[in-house]
């Protein structure tokens, strides 16, 4: 069994080099492809065609765009990613600079989803058709319909500029101290995990009302096991696989989500890392950033199918 | 005490109440939302305004221009020009010294002018007629010209970028088209490279080794005292969060805060809104003059007789006590501003002779490709009004609805419209480059070398050249005249408009100037 998960595992990771090679072919003529000259915006208004073709060619645009391709390619197979072409900093210590904040707002943000949603969810599922699935679900629908900068813009008027008890932006790191860390997250993760944690609580409700019907807890049941036990260890184990394809499929959404949960909170990570390079045209940046997206997505979804084994043991891996 | 109450005073004991240490550093450091991301840090090879702004904290000029639009001596102890004006010797104040501990030497600034002059246009213009800059000591430097170059110390001193800032001789030889990687000045701050974070973070922090002028600060001359030890310039790309960051007392002063968000802050009692810059920003649409229908004057002077410039300026900015009109190419309230020649502009609106205009010319439903930048208010204001009075003209109008850098992309090209050139595009200038021939290249015709639309009127570039050797102000004045009236003949380009911005800053803030640039010398900050 741990064998086959491993050849499993194994097989899946060499997989990211095709669809890595697919990515970075597709990002790389996109962006080339797509209109706007770098150059020109560095160069800025005063300057004349003659500079702006000047910087183009001491950035090496004015190279072939196969040759421009086969450059980059030569130096991410190496672990380079370049250098940005505006800030001139290395696209990696760029990364570096930005990771902790989005690592820590999708943390924050999926840890907040998850705690709400879960027990929502099978509280729901618990009341089915009740009231109190009524009133869930609506906040469900809500949660899903209203978009992250709204709630964002919401929750700031009113924990920050009303009561004055959180920050409106910003991000400490967490080497400055768990509270300021955690009190900088908790607008931006809190706005950002509603559509997520509407999700999650549709998927659990959906789940645990299979789960329920099923024999083995009508017997759980007749043999007097708690209620309690039934709900959160019995039938929620038994739902779990759909549940965690949501969170780890969610996660996906999530990167789309920082974007503007980090815009809307000024909080410097990746996703405004992302919309800045795109509006300069800064090429290398956008190609790093995509490519560790990218496979930051295929690792998720790898360890989500291996996380599906301890979940349901039925499950085999070939 | 009530849910909200207690939770908020259990936030208190929990760090929301700083130290008495804390506040001391809290006075001494100032938080500042910059008008854009300061994305790179090269003054020279990128010439936003943002990177300018920035560097004026790091790198000293030899000259400033201050709020009389004077140049004063900053860097520089004293000057000489030879007898018949060809030959500047300049001498450097000793005491000055660049931010890792070494002499601020002659041979320092000399790199720097002629990095700074590969780039700037006035520069080149020198550049043209010099014979040779040369090292005369540590501390001296001499210029020699083919001719006179009256205009010498504003060129040095002038605040529009490129500004001729002094670095060090090993930095200032880089090749102009090429980034620097090291950030040493002379300025009253240090950069903290390790502390910059693109797109998100520039700190500053004071240069004890800075001796500054005894004389009181204006603008870019004078006195640079610092009183904050620490400038730290916060990206906020959403204007709703600066907004409410300064509300909340995070930040300190907000550079660019937008019309919407004002009449929010002005009811604010602990906020102070004023107008940022007296110079203004001077609002205009550029034809192309190479290609149909715009390389017929007469279609130009059409469209210049239709506009209102009303209506451009209410798009931009809304409220009427932010703007007037323009009828100049040169900034309202300065010593050139003239209207010789802008009757057409003055003249009530004229569609119906305008049509007629551009039926004689042959160009009536003639299409007009007009790029419009959708994500920057002030492009996509003035292209909609643009778009409106095109249609009205009866001509017909290809908006390409797309992003401001996509404009900036697009206007390089100077093929026909059908091949990916353009007809017309917006945008606007600082009030502070429209203040002299020299400084404002949106005037200049002088065809494939003149600013995008490639305007070409020798009788423009007579006077340009003429303002260059013009010896006072009256003669100046007497220049700008002429030039100002043969630019309008010609229409260079139309101008929609001057327009004013406001700042904002926390009442706790003092000694925030009105100028082209915000200068951080002499702001001063209590907790």
């Amino acid at each position: 069994m741990v064998l086959a998960m491993l050849a499993y595992a194994i097989r899946r990771t060499v997989a990211i080099v095709p669809v890595m090679a697919v990515v970075s072919v597709l990002v790389f003529a996109l962006l080339h492809l797509t209109p706007g000259d770098p150059a020109a915006i560095i160069a800025g208004d005063q300057a004349t065609p003659a500079d702006i073709a000047r910087i183009r060619a001491a950035l090496g645009l004015d190279q072939p765009l196969l040759a421009q391709f086969l450059s980059w390619l030569s130096r991410i197979v190496t672990g380079d990613l370049g250098v940005s072409i505006a800030s001139n900093v290395a696209v990696t210590a760029l990364i570096a600079q930005r990771i902790e904040p989005t690592l820590s707002l999708m943390i924050v943000t999926i840890l907040m989803a998850v705690v709400i949603a879960v027990p929502l969810g099978v509280i729901a599922a618990s009341c089915a058709n009740s009231w109190i699935d009524r009133t869930i679900m609506g906040g469900a629908v809500l949660g899903f319909s209203v978009p992250v900068f709204v709630v964002g813009y919401g929750l700031a008027y009113v924990f920050a500029l009303e009561l004055q008890w959180l920050p409106v932006q910003g991000y400490s790191p967490l080497a400055n101290g768990f509270w300021p860390w955690l009190r900088q997250l908790i607008l931006p993760s809190a706005a950002l995990s509603t559509f997520y944690a509407a999700l999650i609580a549709r998927m659990t409700r959906s789940a645990m009302i299979e789960v329920l019907q099923q024999d083995y807890i009508r017997a759980d049941r007749a043999k007097g096991m708690s209620e309690t036990t039934i709900l959160f260890v019995r039938g929620l184990k038994n739902a779990a696989p759909p549940i965690v394809t949501v969170i780890g499929a969610g996660i996906g959404l999530l990167i789309g989500g920082a974007v503007v949960s980090e815009s809307v909170f000024a909080i410097p990570g990746l996703g405004r890392l992302t919309i800045d390079s795109i509006l300069r045209r800064d090429y290398p940046v956008i190609q790093g950033v995509v490519l560790l997206f990218s496979v930051s997505f295929v690792l998720i979804n790898l360890a989500i199918d291996i996380l599906y084994a301890a979940f349901d043991p039925r499950i085999r891996y070939r | 005490m009530t849910g909200a109450a207690g939770t908020a005073a259990l936030f208190a004991t929990h760090g929301f109440s700083a130290p008495a240490i804390a506040q001391g550093a809290a006075a001494r450091t100032l938080k500042f939302v910059p008008q854009a991301d300061l994305a790179n840090f090269d003054p020279i090879w990128g010439t936003q305004y943002v990177v300018r702004n920035a560097a004026a904290l790091v790198w000293d000029t030899l000259y400033g221009v201050d709020d009389n639009l004077v140049p004063q001596r900053q860097m520089v102890e004293n000057e000489t020009t030879s007898a018949d004006g060809r030959v500047w010797t300049f001498k450097l104040r000793s005491s000055l010294k660049f931010h890792d501990g070494e002499p601020v030497r002659a041979r320092d600034v000399v790199a720097s002018i002629a990095r700074w002059s590969a780039r700037d246009a006035i520069g080149r213009v020198i550049k043209s007629i010099q014979d040779e800059l040369v090292v005369i000591d540590d501390l001296s430097f001499q210029w020699k010209l083919q001719r006179p170059f009256p205009r010498m110390l504003f060129a040095l001193g002038k605040n529009n970028s490129p500004c001729c800032f002094i670095m060090p001789e090993r930095i200032a030889t880089t090749d102009p088209f090429k980034q620097i990687t090291e950030h040493i000045g002379s300025g009253p701050m240090r950069f903290k490279r390790d502390e910059w974070t693109p797109g998100a973070r520039a700190v500053f922090e004071r240069f004890d080794g800075y001796v500054p002028r005894q004389e009181k600060a204006s603008w870019m001359a004078g006195g640079k005292v610092m009183s904050m030890d620490r400038v730290e310039w916060l990206i906020m790309p959403d204007p709703a969060t600066a907004s409410a960051a300064l509300l909340n007392g995070e930040i300190d002063w907000w550079e660019t805060p937008i019309p919407d968000l004002v009449p929010l802050l002005k009811k604010n009692s602990n906020i102070v809104v004023d107008v940022a810059d007296p110079l203004g920003n001077i609002g205009s649409f550029r034809m192309n003059h190479l290609h149909p229908p715009f390389n017929d004057v007469r279609v130009r002077r059409a469209v210049m007789m239709a506009m209102k410039q009303d209506d451009y300026m209410r798009a931009v900015v809304g409220t009427d006590e932010l703007w007037r009109p323009v009828n100049s190419y040169f900034t309202p309230g300065t010593p050139l501003y003239s209207e010789e020649g802008a009757e057409i502009l003055k003249a009530p609106r004229d569609i119906e002779g305008a049509k007629r205009l551009i039926a004689e010319a042959g160009f009536a439903g003639h299409p007009v490709t007009c790029l419009i930048g959708q994500d920057y208010q002030p492009l996509k204001a003035m292209g909609e009004v643009t778009f409106d009075l095109l249609t009205k003209l009866g001509l017909k109008v290809d908006a390409v609805n797309t992003a401001a850098a996509q404009v900036i992309a697009r206007r390089v090209n100077k093929t026909p419209p059908p091949e990916g050139g353009w007809n017309m595009f917006h945008t606007f200038h600082a009030g502070g480059e429209c203040i002299n021939p020299a400084t404002n290249s949106a005037v200049r015709a002088n065809g494939e070398n003149a600013w995008f639309g490639w305007p070409s009127a020798p009788e423009v570039e007579k006077e340009v050249a003429a303002w260059f050797d013009a010896k006072d102000l009256e003669e100046e004045k007497a220049v700008v005249h002429r030039l100002n009236k043969a630019a309008f003949d010609h229409v260079v380009y139309a101008p929609t408009g001057f327009f004013l911005s406001y700042q904002a800053w926390r009442k706790n803030i003092a000694g925030i100037a009105k100028g082209p640039l915000p200068v951080f010398w002499g702001v001063s900050k209590t907790v």
